[in-house]
């Protein structure tokens, strides 16, 4: 009796392991093309405002409600989820929210679906993220691009370039005790692959060029490795700037250790508040990054909406993603979240410029900003720029064998 | 003198990073940087974010304590059966179902996740208690069995034999005599499954979309601050306290147990 | 010896078998899921439009091939690195959290209570809280009137780890051991104290030898976990950083940028590993592992 069931299970085992090797759920490939009720997938940043289109949209159609899901706030938390999800071809998220510099690996794996939506309200750059191979495959929602904080008491005109930084530094700091001249995300994480590569962009460069090709050992990319490098070195940023994130650098920069701080522009509300927690409150104001002979140019960041390619209902959620991104609802998000959205008409809407007076300069830069280098293998090249950059920074490898070597690891990774 | 100086230093030492943690919490977010020993002002603020509306934090909590609950009791009932096998019954391969057991533990567990999704997603476990309670099993499992087959080996033999003299079964005298004998290490063990699965993230984010299904460490990790970029420190901080406390009562209701067992006089 | 061995097989068939599908089902299929998959490779070519290549490759040992490589070779050393230090620290700190917690005097419940809080902290939740700590103008450094970089790359981050680690774990090593405390009858400290023993003497000749099965499991299971380690480091340092990434560091790295063939043969590598430490561990010091106690008890007796 016993014998036969222990013999049960070891064929269970057995057939167990026998499934692994095979690979199952051939059926829900392709998901469906319906409607329906839908799941919409997204980290919980600015829940409440995203809250109030899902009820708009409920409100409006009934038999197609969107349930909204929470994904952990990290961003690889949040990846980890959505290819999870794609692995096993679940159709749990039928839109999800994903990071700009994810659609390629998206698009190309066929987890998510090409999108035949108008973009013609939107900044022509963000659109360009949600584009893998000249056809949409992603929304753009969010948006943002790199600013220069810097103290209106102390700084007259913002600078225009890396040499008028440090001479406005030359001149103020002396007298200003305990503060450093400039400050970004130098961790070792996705902000220093968005501060090197508008580092090289802002001197006339670009990581990667059009035709896919890595370009780190050019002239520019030394010429940026190089100010960071020498920036550390002679202490114009200052060394903990290496664990700077976004908001251990924003509260140093509020603190007033920074005359000069790169941040998003969230930044400026916190900057502004006056219950304490801001030592530079009514003395900050923002512009465009600089750059190596003029204006700088930023990084794209920002968030595009996607349909997953195992959703059944397709058609529901593409609606969805055009009623999400629609001027009227992008307005009115923007007036309850500071949270900077891919709508053209808000960055000119008087209303909001008055509540948000950095949004003229924030267009300028979106307008100006380069996409991080689009990639299918994206967080293999992230990974090789961060492991460079790092170098550069802390000053483990001379500039130009940490730029050789970026060269050489991003070669193969770009490979179409 | 020596022994309370150690004493001292110990209770520092466990309590001090502690105390840093709850002082955080009663933080406003806009001085959460301050380290001033004290808060000041005082502020529930990070309470109230915790348990804001539609958070569902409290939801959470009991969703925990299901998990938590269920995984500790299974796990000691069917642990306890094989360590009593494992350690007094006399067959063979003994040490090969030891080093099984324990190879358990020796994977990555970062590796095993995928695969598990997979299975879990063919069987319709997705979003349910189970897909969260059966491979929190599994790393509760090896411990309780390799703690109590010793546990079990330093008891005396004779007072099992007396039972089965005095006409008790072999299983009987397991449950009449060994079980209670090895009450501490049994408590012992309750206790660190118990904290073991409570703090479980991986496994919980994985298996489990539903809110109303979720842990409490995977509702902590959706906690976000004001924008996208700011980690909510001190609403974290404040979770993370609401999320101890409950085993601090735990562990000062069952401790008393822990000493019992022989010190009771059993084996005079 | 006939009849009842057969007997008590049947029943130990039946108490084992629970244990041994939960196992079957949570951790043999997916651990021989898994261990296959590092001899295939998916995902990493492209097709004329752009699309990822379905289906997976028999790769053979391909994805071994990173074992004898840089960054793995570095992580192995820095797990064990890691593992040696704080599980020493551990066992230490632990026997003195159990001999504190085994005193009777009031409050010490409280005490025992206190001392388990680090081990009830989530991890998550610790690991940011030690950030916290650690970070360039955070309290360690105000405290310490020190302006070190904790959580840059570099021997201080390891040292971050470490304190951080050992914090949260050593409870679990006192809790374990101080059960082990509680099956030393009375009467044999008695006995000793009788006959003259010093403190030194009743703790080295009676408490250790006979707490010695308990130390022994909390410090196996503390060497496997802490072979296996990953979120402490990459929550309070970050990932990728040479001087704190662990194996399993290195092995979540690998997969969550989909690399599963590597991160695999690494995981197996890892298994391999642990199993060899495992099994000389037990190997030197199974007799206390696996044998009755009481003949030692008995010779505690005659020494005391």
């Amino acid at each position: 009796m016993r014998t036969r069931q222990i013999t049960a299970l070891l064929a269970l085992g057995a057939s167990l392991v026998a499934c692994g090797s095979s690979d199952p759920e051939p059926a829900a490939q392709g998901g469906g093309d319906g409607r329906g009720p839908i799941t919409f997938v997204g980290g919980k940043f600015e829940a409440e405002s995203v809250q109030k289109i899902v009820d708009a949209w409920n409100a409006a159609h009934p038999d197609e409600k969107a349930t909204v899901v929470l994904l952990p706030e990290a961003a690889d938390e949040q990846r980890r989820k959505l290819i999870q999800s794609a692995q096993t071809k679940s159709d749990t998220g039928d839109v999800i929210l994903i990071d700009a510099v994810w659609t390629s690996e998206f698009a190309a794996n066929r987890w998510i679906d090409e999108l035949k939506l108008d973009t013609s309200a939107f900044l022509p750059p963000t659109v360009e993220t949600g584009r893998y191979r000249d056809k949409l495959y992603a929304m753009p929602m969010f948006t943002g691009t790199g600013l220069l904080y810097y103290r209106t008491d102390l700084v007259k005109e913002p600078p225009k370039t890396w040499a008028e930084m440090r001479r406005i530094c030359d001149e103020v700091l002396p007298k200003q005790k305990g503060m450093a001249c400039y400050g970004g995300q130098f961790d070792k994480y996705e902000g220093l692959t968005v501060n090197f590569s508008e580092a090289v962009a802002s001197a006339g460069g670009d990581l990667v060029d059009a035709s896919g090709q890595p370009q780190v050992t050019g002239e520019a990319a030394k010429k940026a490795a190089q100010f960071l490098a020498d920036g550390f070195k002679s202490g114009m940023m200052p060394k903990e700037a290496i664990t700077y994130k976004e908001e251990e650098g924003r509260v140093a920069f509020q603190d007033g250790k920074l005359l000069f701080y790169r941040n998003w522009a969230y930044g400026y509300e916190a900057a502004q508040k006056t219950d304490g927690s801001s030592k530079v409150a009514g003395k900050t104001d923002v512009a465009p990054i600089p750059g190596l002979d003029g204006p700088g140019a930023g990084t794209l960041g920002g968030n595009n909406l996607a349909v997953s390619a195992f959703s059944k209902n397709k058609r529901t959620a593409a609606d969805f993603v055009a009623f999400m991104t629609s001027t009227a609802q992008m307005r009115a998000f923007a007036l309850t979240s500071s949270m900077p959205v891919a709508t053209a008409a808000v960055y000119d809407d008087p209303e909001l410029i008055k509540k948000y007076p950095y949004l003229p300069a924030l267009k300028e830069g979106i307008l100006a900003a380069e996409p991080r280098p689009k990639a299918v293998r994206y967080g293999d090249v992230t990974a090789a720029i961060q492991e460079s950059a790092y170098a550069v920074v802390t000053g483990a490898k001379p500039v130009d064998q940490a730029m050789t070597e970026l060269q050489a690891a991003l070669g193969p990774l770009l490979q179409p | 003198m020596w022994g309370r100086a150690g004493m001292i230093g110990i209770a520092l030492y466990c309590l001090v990073p502690f105390y840093w943690m709850v002082v955080s919490s009663f933080r406003r977010t806009s001085d959460i940087y301050d380290v001033s020993p004290l808060p000041s002002p005082w502020s529930v603020e990070s309470y109230d974010a915790v348990f804001a509306e539609g958070m569902g934090f409290g939801r959470a909590l009991v969703n925990s304590l299901v998990v938590a609950g269920t995984t500790t009791a299974v796990t000691l009932v069917i642990g306890t059966l094989a360590a009593y096998a494992l350690a007094r019954l006399r067959f063979r391969g003994k040490n090969v179902i030891l080093a099984l057991v324990i190879a358990v533990s020796m994977f990555p567990g970062a590796l095993l996740i995928v695969p598990l999704l997979k299975l879990f997603t063919s069987i319709g476990w997705i979003n349910s208690y189970q897909a969260m309670i059966v491979p929190s099993m599994s790393f509760a499992l090896p411990l309780t069995i390799w703690n109590l087959t010793t546990f079990f080996r330093q008891l005396p033999q004779e007072l099992e034999q007396a039972a089965m003299i005095d006409g008790c079964t072999a299983f009987a005298a397991f449950r009449r005599v060994m079980v209670p004998l090895a009450a501490p290490g049994i408590f012992t063990t309750a206790i660190l499954a118990f904290i073991a699965t409570w703090n479980e993230f991986i496994i919980a984010v994985t298996m489990v979309n539903d809110q109303d299904v979720q842990t409490a460490t995977v509702r902590i990790a959706q906690f976000t601050g004001a924008a996208k970029f700011d980690t909510p420190f001190g609403t974290q901080m404040a979770a993370g306290v609401l999320v101890t406390i409950p085993l601090v009562l735990m562990v000062m209701f069952f401790q008393r147990r822990i000493v019992s067992g022989l010190t009771a006089g059993a084996l005079k | 010896m006939t009849g009842r061995p057969r007997g008590q097989s049947w029943l130990a068939a039946a108490m084992l078998s629970p244990t041994m599908i939960v196992l079957a089902l949570v951790v043999f299929y997916p651990l021989v899921a898994a261990m296959r998959e590092s001899f295939y490779t998916s995902g990493q070519t492209l097709d004329a439009d752009g699309f990822v290549v379905e289906g997976e490759r028999f790769a053979g040992l391909a994805n071994y091939a990173g074992v004898a490589g840089e960054r793995f070779l570095n992580a192995a050393l820095n797990t064990t690195l890691f593992t040696v230090v704080t599980v020493g620290v551990e066992v230490v700190l632990g026997v003195a959290m159990a001999l504190v917690m085994q005193r009777a005097f009031r409050g010490r419940a409280i005490l025992r209570a206190g001392i388990l809080i680090p081990w009830a902290v989530p991890t998550a939740v610790s690991g940011l809280m030690w950030k916290w700590i650690f970070q360039a103008d955070g309290v360690a450094n105000a405290l310490l009137g020190t302006e070190i970089l904790w959580t840059a790359d570099g021997p201080w981050a390891k040292l971050a780890v470490v304190v951080a680690d050992v914090w949260k774990t050593a409870p679990f090593v006192g809790l374990l051991v101080l059960a082990g405390l509680q099956i030393i009858p009375s009467e044999v400290y008695e006995a000793a104290k009788v006959d003259g023993a010093s403190a030194r003497q009743r703790f080295r000749r009676i408490t250790l030898p006979l707490v010695k099965p308990a130390l022994l499991v909390a410090v196996l299971f503390r060497l496997m976990d802490a072979l296996r380690v990953f979120d402490l480091p990459y929550v309070l340092v970050g990932p990728r950083k040479h001087s704190v990434e662990t194996l399993s560091g290195l092995i979540w790295d690998e997969a969550t940028r989909v690399h599963y063939g590597p991160a695999s043969a690494y995981g197996t590598a890892l298994f391999a590993y642990i199993a060899v430490i495992a099994f000389v561990f037990v190997k030197l010091l199974g007799a206390d592992l696996l044998s009755d106690v009481r003949a030692r008890r008995k010779e505690a007796r005659d020494v005391g």
